[in-house]
């Protein structure tokens, strides 16, 4: 089908996701959630924790994200980004986890306020992944 | 010549030498494979980073307020180097062959006179380096506990650097490593992180992009992740090199032991039939005088 492009996520370890046949993604940018389709305009943005919505022709998939950068050129996404995980392999223990280690960052008193719009996002998301 | 039980011992003793070597030698081949998917995995993501940088910086419309992490300072006084070694030994001419190519450099340094700061990565650079450069050592860090590089540990050296240049400690900044090619070849490498140099490349593309948010904060958010980045290569480069490097000078280790048992069986049962034949002489001549 020609409404699919590529995608690429990749952390520094390995390349995390590369597929081929996606039609939208949907990422946490840092200023509201953006969904790319094919032909989008060449764009560079950030990402905010939040959740990656990835539709392809197998089907739905989701990932959780704490940052990150976003390319879009020549229809292909490329997502570089430091913790990710997929939501259906996040097993309950390691979510809470996470979730007790953002709310003590959260309850920190020194943090600046951008720190702190993302850290209260980061909990915010996490919460709503139950 | 020496006596007959003392070549034993040492027939014996380079053998168990030579088990060693043999063993670190597998050991190092298992961590090679290891080492080196990583840093062929790792690969990508600096690529990627550094493309963006650079569609980013030719874009960029006012070159004059860019980021001092891009731009530099203006300055090109204070000069810091971040050297990376190993925490290990053994590893044939690894560690050498960084410090060799870093010292060049600092001699170059230093005759323009120009200031020089150093960051140690690894013990065994700053075992190497305190002798000649103590003073200009700022720092050394080891990660001697982690097992494998991780991007956890290369943040940890790139806020170091970030913080002291936001303080104004140095202007350029250089990390040295080992790039890894292959198991007998590793290239030391000096890399300028600071500001960054972006000649090499010329064929990306005019294209302009879209910002989101604009593109001065995009940069400046984005620059400390990949002097991150960078040092996060450098590391993973570095720990491939210095496996393969161990694994081949234990390789020739281990050979050197094989030809040295051989030379000494040879000269132990010379001097075991020399014996032997002197005693038959005293026998005979002996039996003949009678």
């Amino acid at each position: 089908m020609s409404e699919e492009f590529k995608i690429e996520i990749v952390n520094p370890e390995k390349s995390f996701l590369v597929k081929d046949d996606v039609s939208e993604v949907v990422v946490p940018a840092f200023e509201g959630e953006m969904g790319i389709l094919k032909d989008h305009i060449s764009i560079i943005s950030f990402l905010k924790p939040g959740i990656i919505k990835v539709s392809s022709k197998s089907g739905d998939e989701n990932y959780y994200v704490e940052d990150g950068i976003v390319e879009f050129k020549n229809n292909n996404l490329s997502i570089l980004t430091s913790k990710i995980f997929n939501i259906a392999d996040l097993d309950k223990s390691k979510q809470e986890d996470l979730l007790k280690q953002a709310e003590e960052e959260a309850s920190k008193a020194d943090l600046s306020d951008q720190t702190k719009y993302l850290v209260d996002q980061k909990v915010e998301v996490l919460r709503s992944i139950n | 010549m020496a006596s007959l039980d003392d070549l034993k011992k040492r027939i014996a003793s380079v053998k168990s030498t030579q088990k060693i070597t043999k063993a670190m030698k597998m050991v190092a081949a298992a961590k090679l494979r290891r080492a080196q998917e990583n840093a062929e995995k790792g690969r990508p993501y600096s690529e990627k980073m550094n493309n963006i940088i650079l569609n980013l910086s030719n874009g960029i419309s006012d070159k004059e307020n860019a980021p001092k992490l891009l731009s530099g300072t203006g300055n090109d006084k204070i000069h810091l180097c971040v050297v990376m070694t190993s925490d290990r030994g053994l590893c044939g001419g690894f560690n050498s062959n960084i410090i060799k190519k870093a010292k060049n450099y600092f001699a170059k340094i230093i005759n323009e006179g120009k200031e020089l700061k150093i960051i140690t990565v690894g013990s065994k650079g700053n075992d190497q380096l305190k002798r000649g450069y103590g003073d200009k050592i700022i720092e050394s860090i080891s990660f001697k506990e982690s097992k494998n590089a991780n991007y956890f540990d290369a943040d940890k050296v790139g806020k170091i650097v970030i913080e002291k240049f936001k303080a104004g400690e140095f202007d350029v900044c250089t990390i040295f490593y080992n790039q890894f090619k292959n198991v007998i070849t590793q290239i030391p490498q000096a890399q300028q992180i600071i500001p960054l140099n972006n000649d090499e490349d010329e064929n990306s593309s005019d294209e302009s992009y879209e910002f989101e948010p604009d593109e001065d904060e995009i940069l400046s958010n984005l620059l400390p992740k990949n002097i991150s980045t960078q040092i996060f290569k450098a590391m993973l480069e570095n720990s491939a090199s210095e496996q393969g490097s161990r694994m081949s000078a234990m390789d020739n280790a281990t050979r050197n032991a094989g030809e040295m048992v051989d030379k000494l069986t040879i000269e132990y049962n010379r001097s075991r039939q020399a014996a032997i034949t002197k005693e038959l002489i005293e026998i005979i001549s002996g039996a003949e005088s009678l």
